[in-house]
């Protein structure tokens, strides 16, 4: 048997009653609100803790910057001073200006290394700070919110996203730096050479920072556009290739070739408006650039003519003047990075922004040590209402409460609660009034450690990470040895499939002779949630895809395993029943039958019917 | 943790990058005009310096104010020209690259949708995805910027230094010392250059899984509490990212340190020796200007190189990551030979067929061996077997997701090896275990299963088979968007629109693997009553866990160590067949059978 490792990208877990969608919804248009000048906050909570290192990086490139304008200088020294002086046979100056650019040109290659060097520490740690916190966050952030926003969004935010802060740290950064010293520096050395000539280049920069303006808010709309465009690209990418089995089965390969060209072509065209929008910004500034350096070396020349300026100084003027519009490319470059960068950071800003609607306790409380000698903790549903925030009530207010120890199991058709009733003891949702208790101790004042050693859950959806069999199973204690793992494999019936795998328990699921069927799976997660060794274990339709000797196995082991802990079982397979010590039925979000199993079996009621008929299909 | 397959074969970038060749060919002329255009606009760059050379020797030291306009005049022209120049490049190419990276995108998904489905297995999805985002953006900057202004700066810098040598030959001379070492260098330089960036990416690649891994497996995390054990896992694969990007900007440094430095040392001695020149008299000091302006704009050229060839590198891993997915084999269709002559059979025939994962161990015994299974025109067969005992392959087998390793399987006669895969696929309908739904409305999803003129009809009889009425309850009936994008259902919703994915093209034969487990008891019943009435004219093979779903059989084939055991109705196999009855209702036999 074989089954793909990834899970599907729908594995959202069973909810059990649809959610009605609005047509607004900020989560169908790729767009999560944000606080205004969140993204400016963003990068600068990136930048604060680095402070020392950003300034330290920016005095590199002064100096380097020194190192490197210094030239034009000792040319104007050189052509005013040290060839007068050579012809009067004093070398002095001559060799003065030949150690000078020496050492000027040694110290620029060295100050440019240890710049680069020093950058790259400061872009990587921003990187890895901004990487973590998504990571983190999207962690943090509630099961309801990933039922909504798709993992391709997410995969977009810490890949591509993250992408364009890199292209800006890695290349903008240093440019706009290099750009504004250099601006200044040589703006200085102008006024310092002569007061007029730099004061017209200084004019100049009236119509370049219009232009840079303009630019700005046009490319803005353009990099939000590609930014969004990329996301849908990468949703379709990886919804295909997770589901490539129906895929193929069902031959929808040139179905989503037209599909993927439609959402491709349109990134298409976003990122070359993208580009076409620099190559605007080019010329202009080219333009203004170029007529600037005309104007000024007309107005120098002039002035050599009727001999108010010296011909070095003039020399000097116009080197510098080269140099002064150089980096407008590169300030363009930057303002490319930028714009793209901050579409992306927007995006992400919006994403942290999200506050997880199931948050951790701020002032976390311990459980009460356990009252017994076993496990199990008691469990209470105090005046329990749950609906969604976009309306709809799923399940109305309920009071329940399972002693300690004991096993429940919930049965009752789809879309009866039954889900959701698993996910509110789970802490995957909060209940939206009242409040549900482990020991007297509301769920959301214990830390999460806490609440997992108290409650943990075992879906149907058996998802496995990429590493080997016994790592998955250590998601359950991380710190358990490898007897451990064992033991609790066995328990379940899972050791004698790992043992034929070809590394046994050190088979990486991905590698070969990796596959693992869709049961086996399910008997990993189990031995997952016994490793975790919690108060109250949650079986959500656990084990489906099971059978019959397997599903036997798991329920011969869970009656030890169950053994003083409290646990709820949600299953359509009603021979879990037996184990059980009392049977919840629910209908539409509500609790309808309630009683030991002999009491409802022996009664008239739906628990009955459903009963019957599961003995039947047994025949 | 993840690792990628890091192949560094010692390839040469150039070799590796001309494999791009195909994908630029449709673009090539207006890659090369711009180009040229590049080439215009410097050495326009390069025209300005001697146009202040003429300026400052001529008009200026005869204080001839018209020749002085005449002078700004030219430089404003050369100045306009330049801009346009510049704008008209960018212009040309901004489209045409956006649509190689378009169609370079397209291509790869393209050949992913058509490789074998053993492939996927192997591939984590987020190295794909890495593949097809960051890596093509990597290769579309090559194309704008490297590969043109390699180009570019190397004809400026020729064009530069002849026009030094023409200048003044000694100072050309000086001026082109550097040269050499710096060639020296830079090849070694690429070198390393080129470990460290591939290297990199492929760590991206595995950052991007353990993303993916974080987000799918979401539930599992939360349950166990485990998002902070996650969160340092990705650090350390994120930390392993950072020391690999700082060793790469080492690298850069050092290059560009050496680039900067080394023309910046000849231009001071040009500096000198000509001021000594210009003392002696043997030079102009307009010359000396023009010539020094000649040589600082072709700084920027010269210094560019050292992240030009950077860019390159990793356009050239980006490649070879790009290709080591387009390089793989995608299904080949067999020609369909002879139409296999004396049909040996109707039905669903299996005969001697082996199987073993094209990537197993070496010598490991086949998962699938010698199945030798009829199943009847019209016939419904149950298949049971062990959790792992090869079920869901042997199923695969069928719409040819895996291909036999020995031995063939016909239907009606017809070797499915001998048919399009695309027309067995049409005659063929599965539902899998994992009911994937795709981001479509609920009706594309379901239709999707059925030919193109397939309506509301069919989608209605399909749904109602499935039992899958809660359909029309949702907010915009079958027109609801679900699949990643959209509404999620439950497990039991989305395996009944799997079902009636499966069932709504009325195949002739149908592929059920395990289709009712999401399912509870009275939902089964009814679905089992539906499906009667479908499979009643169907050849159908359906993997049973259950004996209510082996009720939906005629008969049932009992799969066991890799072969068929045993054939009968269900009842037959309870009396006869120990480790079928311990199957169907748990009684233990003597010793628990080995699941592979």
């Amino acid at each position: 048997m074989t089954a793909p490792t990834t899970s599907v990208p729908t594995a959202g877990d069973a909810q059990d009653v649809p959610r009605p969608k609005d047509a607004d919804d900020p989560f169908d248009r790729d767009i999560l609100p944000s606080p205004p000048g969140a993204t400016a906050a963003l990068l600068r909570s990136l930048l604060a803790p680095l402070k020392a290192r950003v300034a330290g990086t920016t005095l590199l490139l002064l100096l380097q910057q020194a190192a490197i304008q210094a030239g034009p200088l000792l040319v104007a020294y050189a052509i005013d001073t040290a060839v007068p002086a050579f012809r009067h046979h004093d070398h002095g100056p001559l060799i003065a200006v030949a150690v000078g650019y020496l050492l000027c040109a040694l110290a620029s290659g060295a100050l440019q290394w240890a710049f680069i060097v020093a950058a790259a520490h400061v872009n990587q740690d921003v990187l890895l700070d901004l990487r973590g916190r998504i990571f983190r966050h999207a962690q943090a952030l509630s099961v309801d919110f990933h039922e909504r926003y798709t993992s391709g969004r997410l995969i977009s935010r810490s890949t591509t996203d993250v992408e364009s802060l890199r292209e800006l740290l890695d290349e903008g950064l240093q440019e706009l730096v290099t750009v504004i010293l250099s601006f200044v520096y040589i703006s200085a050395m102008l006024l310092w050479l002569d007061l007029g000539l730099g004061a017209v280049a200084v004019a100049s920069f009236g119509p370049l920072y219009l232009l840079v303006r303009l630019y700005q808010r046009r490319a803005g709309r353009v990099y939000r556009e590609r930014s969004t465009a990329i996301a849908a690209v990468i949703v379709k990418f990886v919804e295909t290739m997770n589901g490539i089995r129906p895929v193929r089965a069902f031959r929808q390969e040139a179905a989503n070739d037209a599909a993927f060209r439609t959402l491709n072509r349109r990134h298409e065209d976003t990122n070359g408006n993208a580009l076409l929008e620099m190559a605007r910004y080019v010329v202009g500034s080219r333009l203004v650039a170029n007529t600037a350096v005309a104007g000024i070396v007309l107005w120098g020349a002039y002035r050599v003519t009727d001999g108010s300026l010296e011909l070095g100084v003039l020399a000097a003027a116009v080197l510098y003047l080269r140099r002064l519009y150089d980096p407008i490319d590169r300030l363009g470059m930057f303002l490319n990075s930028y714009q793209s960068a901050a579409a992306s950071l927007e995006k992400i800003a919006g994403l942290l922004a999200q506050t997880p609607s199931v948050p951790e306790a701020s002032a976390p409380r311990q459980l009460p040590p356990p009252r017994s000698e076993l496990p199990g903790r008691e469990v209470v549903f105090d005046g329990v209402r749950f609906g969604y925030r976009t309306g709809g009530e799923v399940l109305p207010r309920f009071d329940l409460t399972f002693p300690a120890g004991q096993t429940v199991a919930v049965v009752g058709s789809t879309g009866a609660g039954k889900s959701t009733l698993a996910k509110l003891l789970a802490r995957f949702y909060d209940p939206s009034d009242g409040r549900v208790l482990l020991d007297g101790v509301d769920l959301r004042d214990l830390a999460v450690p806490e609440l997992r050693r108290g409650v943990v859950m075992v879906t149907q959806e058996a998802f496995l990470f990429s590493g080997t069999v016994a790592e998955n199973i250590a998601i359950g204690r991380p710190d358990a040895t490898r007897e451990e793992i064992e033991r609790a494999a066995k328990a379940i019936g899972a050791h004698d499939f790992i043992s034929a795998l070809p590394d046994g328990y050190d088979t990486d699921v991905r590698k070969r002779g990796g596959r693992i069927s869709a049961g086996q799976r399910q008997l990993v997660s189990f031995a997952r949630a016994l490793l975790a060794d919690p108060a109250v274990l949650i079986l959500d339709e656990a084990t489906s895809s099971l059978d019959i000797p397997g599903e036997q196995a798991v329920q011969r082991a869970m009656v030890t395993v169950l053994r003083g802990r409290t646990a709820v079982v949600i299953a359509h397979r009603l021979s879990t029943v037996e184990i059980a010590d009392r049977v919840l039925v629910m209908e539409g979000g509500h609790i309808v039958e309630d009683g030991s199993p002999a009491e409802l079996i022996a009664g008239t009621g739906r628990f009955a019917d459903l009963h019957r008929a599961w003995r039947d299909s047994l025949a | 943790m993840p690792t990628t397959p890091a192949t560094t074969d010692d390839r040469s970038s150039v070799r590796t990058l001309l494999r791009l060749w195909p994908y630029v060919r449709p673009v090539r002329m207006r890659l090369l005009t711009a180009a040229f255009i590049a080439i215009g606009a410097s050495c326009v760059g390069l025209v300005i310096p001697l146009v202040l050379k003429w300026l400052v020797d001529g008009p200026v030291a005869e204080h001839d104010p018209e020749g002085v306009w005449l002078g700004a005049l030219y430089l404003l022209l050369l100045g306009v020209a330049e801009a346009l120049l510049f704008g008209l490049r960018r212009w040309l190419v901004a489209r045409p690259l956006a649509h190689v990276e378009a169609e370079m995108r397209a291509g790869l998904y393209r050949h992913l949708q058509r490789l074998p489905v053993a492939f996927h297995d192997r591939w984590a999805s987020g190295q794909l995805l890495s593949r097809g985002t960051t890596d093509l953006m990597l290769l579309r900057m090559f194309l704008a910027f490297p590969l043109t202004f390699l180009l570019v700066n190397g004809v400026t810098i020729l064009v530069g230094v002849v026009i030094m040598l023409l200048q003044n030959w000694t100072l050309g001379l000086v001026m082109l010392a550097p040269a050499v070492p710096l060639i020296a260098l830079s090849a070694v330089f690429e070198k390393r250059y080129a470990h460290a960036a591939r290297l990199a990416q492929d760590q991206v690649g595995d950052l991007t899984t353990v993303v993916e891994e974080g987000v799918l497996g979401i539930r599992i995390i939360k349950g166990f509490g485990r998002h902070r054990s996650q969160a340092r896992a990705f650090r350390e694969l994120s930390g392993r990212l950072r020391g690999t990007e700082l060793r790469k900007a080492r690298l850069l440094a050092t290059i560009w340190a050496v680039i900067m430095a080394l023309p910046e040392v000849a231009i001071g001695a040009t500096l000198v020796v000509g001021a000594v020149q210009v003392a002696d008299g043997s030079l102009s000091a307009g010359t000396l200007v023009a010539f020094l302006s000649t040589a600082l704009a072709l700084r920027w050229p010269v210094e560019s190189i050292g992240f030009l060839l950077a860019m390159s590198q990793e356009a050239a891993t980006a490649t070879e990551r790009y290709f080591e997915v387009m390089d793989a084999e995608p299904e080949t269709e067999t020609v369909p030979a002879l139409p296999s002559a004396g049909s040996s059979g109707t039905g669903l025939r299996f005969e001697n067929v082996r199987f073993r994962y094209p990537d197993a161990p070496a010598g490991s015994p086949p998962l699938l061996d010698r199945i030798d299974l009829h199943i009847r025109p019209g016939e419904s067969m149950a298949l049971v077997g062990a959790t792992g005992s090869g079920k869901t392959t042997l199923t695969a087998l069928i719409p040819r997701l895996h291909e036999v390793t020995e031995g063939r399987i016909t239907l009606d006669g017809q070797d499915i090896a001998e048919l399009p895969r695309e027309d067995l696929r049409a005659m063929v309908a599965v539902a899998f275990e994992e009911p994937t739904l795709f981001s479509a409305s609920v009706a594309d999803n379901v239709l999707m299963g059925a030919g193109a003129t397939a309506g509301t009809d069919e989608l209605n009889g399909a749904l109602s088979v499935a039992q899958a009425d809660f359909v029309h309850a949702l907010p915009q009936g079958a027109g609801t968007q679900v699949g990643e994008q959209g509404l999620s259902l439950s497990g039991g919703q989305r395996q009944r629109l799997a079902l009636a994915r499966a069932v709504v093209g009325r195949p002739r034969f149908l592929v059920l693997d395990d289709p009712l487990s999401a399912l509870d008891v009275h939902t089964e019943a009814a679905v089992e009553a539906a499906l009667r009435q479908v499979l009643a004219g169907t050849t159908a093979l359906i993997v049973a866990h259950r004996p209510s779903t082996v009720l939906l059989a005629d008969r049932v084939a009992l799969l066991s160590g890799g072969r068929i055991t045993a054939v009968g109705t269900h009842h037959e196999l309870l009396r006869t067949n120990v480790e079928y009855a311990h199957l169907m209702s748990g009684r233990p036999t003597e010793e628990e059978d080995d699941d592979r």
